[in-house]
């Protein structure tokens, strides 16, 4: 028996939810409001309709050079989840499918190494940074990010191989399936939309990542992260200009980010709520 | 069917992952620990040297150090109590017959993709920024005075921040949990006329139970090492009013060069950290053998 739900019932909670929702997402909307107004436009009090201009775009990549730093954000996020992935695959996959008495303590473990606080190593990681020359480097702070979202990694690649059920390995091998083609037409198309939610989720959390990329980095290397927390001394009223780099810097990660909502449950939690 | 030679394929497999990440926690926090004990100053190195317990002592008898505790403490607190609450009401209302639920699902849980420079930014400049922000706006239109938020109250203001960062997380996870329940027993327990309230206590709360801790251990994980949004507003002010622990940590060791200090910080900061990481292992790993 299906639940009977008035209209009167829903058209309620259609309004209230519509309303809470858009007043979370008002900060978000009015910064891209605000991107297409000119730099008056944007201190004259409430306005929620701009003259749509684009100049401050412009102004953005002509002054402060955006797109170099937006390059810096794609090349880490992307570098340093393909490393990760790349270390982690074996791993999780090992763990998954022969598991040892030591699996549990060494994923529990993996998971205690992400809640080291980062401010704990900091002096140390700028140390051996400094003096092996990596600060400001681009490859410096992709391994950076690659350590730091490895037991997330490791973690949501094997919650995924786990549902893979074994017994499927052992048909393929009774047929007479070498290794080789074990992997290539049984395994690796069923691991396959695991793994492309856990580089979706990783891209995402190394994209928004804000301590280590500020830290490390100066001008060369410096992603959209670093980038926009230059914006933070008061000289000026730049509102437009904050509002179009702002907008250019969450766009791509949040159109990304709508898309991963269960993976992003699951990644988050490790597995315990699906 | 492990034989040994799976076996040991297998431990070849896992090398590369626990190598990495061992390598990666053990060196630096050694160095942490070793310069704890040390007077290190990167600007004047010819005072090197041990030191004993001291700089333990200098930081913890700092008054910004009583500060910071109490200020982590309150954020991490604050923030965990208006996220879980408010995530249940919200998961309760989205999961409410409506339309255009799927929109609104991505409405609400939109700021948690937001980096937090820019979070911390767009609300310190365009919302609460005491001219021309949108809260300035709605006070001058009632006739009110405008707040000066990061002047008056920047622990509230930073409050409101991560909370709006942290609030979809917890929603979406909640939400999840909510939809998981069975259908069947909320009839059942509906048909015998449990209103929403006691249908709620007894039924709807005990099944999110698993789904609020872990929000609430995941929540605090991070939580304890906010940083960038306290960089790009308030920069830890007025005075230390704004300090939490990971902060004052990297005005010692990046601003004043205080290295050992800031060691004896980073330490505290790890021992916080495994206290809470205790309890999020034993609530994760539980979950393991199922």
């Amino acid at each position: 028996m299906a639940r009977a739900v008035s209209t009167q019932h829903k058209t309620i909670a259609t309004a209230a939810a519509w309303i809470v929702a858009l007043l979370i997402f008002f900060p978000i909307l009015y910064t891209i409001i605000t991107s297409f107004k000119s730099e008056q436009e944007a201190i004259q009090g409430f306005n929620l309709f701009p003259s749509g201009t684009t100049e401050s775009y412009t102004a953005v990549e002509a002054q402060s050079g955006y797109f170099k730093f937006f390059l810096n954000s794609v090349f880490l996020s992307v570098g340093s989840t393909i490393l990760a992935l790349l270390v982690a695959i074996p791993a999780a996959w090992s763990m998954a499918f022969s598991p040892g008495k030591w699996t549990k303590d060494i994923l529990m473990w993996m998971l205690s190494t992400k809640m080291m606080p980062a401010v704990a190593v900091l002096f140390p990681i700028y140390l051996i940074f400094r003096d092996t020359g990596l600060l400001d480097s681009r490859i410096g702070l992709m391994v950076m990010l690659m350590l730091i979202n490895l037991p997330i990694v490791v973690w949501m690649l094997y919650t995924y191989f786990r549902e893979i059920p074994g017994e499927i390995l052992e048909a393929a091998r009774m047929d007479g399936a070498s290794l080789w083609n074990e992997i290539v037409y049984v395994l690796t198309p069923m691991a396959v939309p695991g793994i492309a939610s856990t580089m979706l989720l990783n891209i995402i959390l190394a994209w928004n990542e804000a301590f280590w990329t500020i830290r490390l980095t100066t001008t060369e290397a410096a992603p959209l992260t670093a980038f926009i927390s230059s914006f933070s001394s008061p000289q000026g009223l730049f509102w437009a200009k904050l509002s179009a780099a702002s907008t250019l810097a969450i766009a791509p990660i949040l159109i990304m980010g709508w898309f991963s909502q269960k993976q992003l449950v699951r990644g988050l939690t490790f597995g315990a709520v699906k | 069917m492990a034989t040994q030679q799976t076996r040991s394929l297998a431990r070849f497999m896992m090398a590369p992952s626990v190598v990495l990440l061992f390598v990666w926690m053990i060196v630096p926090l050694a160095f942490t620990l070793w310069f704890s004990f040390q007077q290190y100053n990167p600007l004047n190195p010819i005072r090197d040297g041990f030191v004993g317990f001291s700089n333990y002592a200098l930081f913890y008898s700092n008054p910004a150090f009583l500060q910071s505790i109490l200020n982590t403490l309150i954020l991490v607190g604050s923030v965990l109590l208006i996220t879980v609450i408010g995530g249940i009401l919200l998961a309760l209302l989205i999961d409410q017959p409506m339309w255009g639920q799927g929109i609104v699902r991505i409405l609400v849980i939109s700021p948690f993709f937001v980096m937090p420079p820019v979070a911390a930014l767009v609300w310190k400049n365009m919302i609460m920024h005491p001219q021309y922000g949108v809260f300035a706006d709605i006070a001058r239109f009632f006739g009110g005075q405008p707040i000066d938020w990061f002047g008056q109250y920047p622990m509230l203001a930073i409050i409101i921040i991560v909370a709006w960062q942290w609030l979809p997380f917890a929603t979406l996870i909640l939400l999840t949990s909510l939809q998981s329940l069975d259908g069947e027993q909320k009839e059942a327990a509906e048909m015998d006329g449990a209103g929403f309230i006691s249908r709620f206590i007894y039924l709807t709360l005990p099944h999110m139970s698993r789904a609020i801790t872990v929000v609430l251990l995941i929540q605090t994980i991070f939580l304890l090492s906010v940083y960038a949004e306290i960089l790009v507003t308030t920069n830890g002010g007025p005075g230390y009013a704004s300090t939490n622990l990971p902060f004052l940590v990297y005005q010692k060791a990046l601003l004043e060069f205080k290295i050992g200090q800031a060691s004896a910080g980073g330490i505290l900061a790890v021992i916080l950290a495994n206290i809470v990481a205790f309890f999020a292992m034993r609530a994760v790993g539980r979950n393991l053998d199922k």
